[in-house]
């Protein structure tokens, strides 16, 4: 059976983590299922948890009173959800919101903070890991912004 | 090369701004010969001549052409109809490695108008679909309504030997696909990447990141293709109108190996 230790393990997220610092995590971990149309989290949320996506869907989304709900990007399997845990003052920025069923694995924010604030390697290799996925995501979001399929006036 | 007249069989509108027409020869039933990835020049009577890769079945009865409504020509083009004539020179220029993709994954990665001048390829690959491994088209466009083939992709997506990922810049009220660039969903496509060819067309720009998310992932450099569009003119080399460095893109391109030309792509004089 598999153990979620393994199935963290397996995420390319944490691979090649040790395995000291791979049990440190697990212990801040959850498995947790989202019904569609569910939120995950509201903008202004106290941003206590990141997820792993296993399988599903998630948009993040943000809220404006003449447009409605706007889809900035759709995240899924193999896709990490949530970085505000990270960066005072830890609160969400968007919306996240169910379109497909989902699981995922839930971490607990408080937890490894505490754990990365007495374990500093455990901390550097988690920062190196997001800020990965930050370069990734303000790459993909400034291509994006330029509009390229746009005819050229 | 004088351009032969083609008649409009079919004429159907894709988008706001993209249409597609079906020819066949005014004179003569020959059957028009093509290798997916190549293109024809174009010409509109009286207006003038532009290339427009084919998009069509090479194995169909019909000469296809898919094309966006933006320049003079095409834009003449596009008031068109069934029974109207058209001139056509060519096939020119090189052609996707579908043979060479035999026995292997094939990941067709389009954005935007990019999807028309590869849809021979998956044509062709769906044909002999035993002889390759997996088979994922990525398709990436600003909005939903930009999204070309609408049939046609709800067909591919509906079969199992074929697996489709579509993603939009930016979603419409009712959208409930994906949102983002269409390297985001290379991640996705699960192939093996040692053992992958990628054919990729789109805006010089995406193609640049896509073909990084390729190597990324340790496809090699060499099983990565993309075709590349400059002003063509005579369709054979001689104008040099489609210069792009030491390469004439009509003749030694439009379909490129990525080691070919990645150092010109980001070349701003070129």
């Amino acid at each position: 059976m598999e153990t979620l230790e393994s199935i963290l393990g397996q995420h390319p997220f944490f691979k090649d983590l040790s395995p000291e610092n791979m049990k440190l995590v697990t212990g801040c971990a959850a498995n947790v299922r989202f019904e569609p149309d569910q939120y995950v989290f509201h903008e202004g949320d106290e941003a206590n948890q990141f997820y792993l996506i296993r399988e599903g869907r998630i948009a993040l989304q943000l809220f404006a009173p003449d447009r409605g709900h706007m889809t900035l990007e759709t995240l899924g399997e193999g896709d990490v959800l949530g970085w505000s845990w990270l960066i005072p003052p830890y609160y969400y920025v968007f919306d996240a919101k169910v379109l497909e069923l989902t699981r995922a694995i839930a971490l607990d924010g408080k937890c490894l903070r505490r754990q990365c604030e007495d374990d500093h390697h455990l901390g550097f290799e988690l920062l190196k890991r997001f800020s990965s996925i930050l370069e990734n995501r303000l790459a993909t979001t400034r291509l994006q912004l330029l509009d390229l399929y746009g005819v050229r006036s | 090369m004088v351009p032969r007249p083609f008649v409009i069989k079919k004429f159907r509108r894709e988008t706001e701004d993209t249409f597609t027409v079906e020819l066949e020869p005014r004179e003569g039933r020959s059957r028009f010969s093509f290798l997916p990835g190549q293109f024809n020049m174009v010409y509109v009577y009286g207006v003038g001549e532009v290339p427009i890769s084919i998009s069509g079945d090479p194995s169909g009865p019909t000469l296809v052409h898919t094309t966006r409504a933006v320049g003079n020509v095409t834009k003449a083009m596009a008031k068109l109809r069934r029974g109207d004539v058209v001139g056509i020179r060519g096939p020119f220029g090189t052609s996707w490695p579908v043979a060479e993709a035999r026995g292997k994954d094939v990941v067709i990665v389009a954005g935007g108008i990019g999807l028309p001048p590869l849809r021979p390829s998956l044509y062709e690959v769906l044909a002999h679909r035993d002889q390759y491994g997996k088979v994922v088209l990525l398709y990436g466009t600003r909005t939903p309504s930009d999204i070309l083939f609408k049939e046609e992709l709800d067909q591919w997506r509906a079969r199992f030997d074929l697996e489709v990922f579509i993603t939009v810049d930016r979603a419409t009220a009712g959208w409930k696909g994906n949102v983002g660039v269409v390297t985001t969903l290379i991640p996705k496509a699960g192939f093996d990447s040692r053992n992958t060819v990628g054919m990729i067309v789109g805006p010089e720009v995406m193609m640049r990141y896509v073909a990084l998310e390729f190597l990324k992932r340790g496809v090699p450099p060499e099983s990565i293709y993309l075709s590349m569009e400059r002003n063509m003119k005579c369709g054979i080399g001689l104008c040099g109108h489609c210069q792009f460095g030491p390469v004439f893109i009509c003749k030694d391109g439009p379909v490129f190996r990525y080691p070919q030309i990645k150092d010109l792509m980001v070349r701003w004089e070129v």
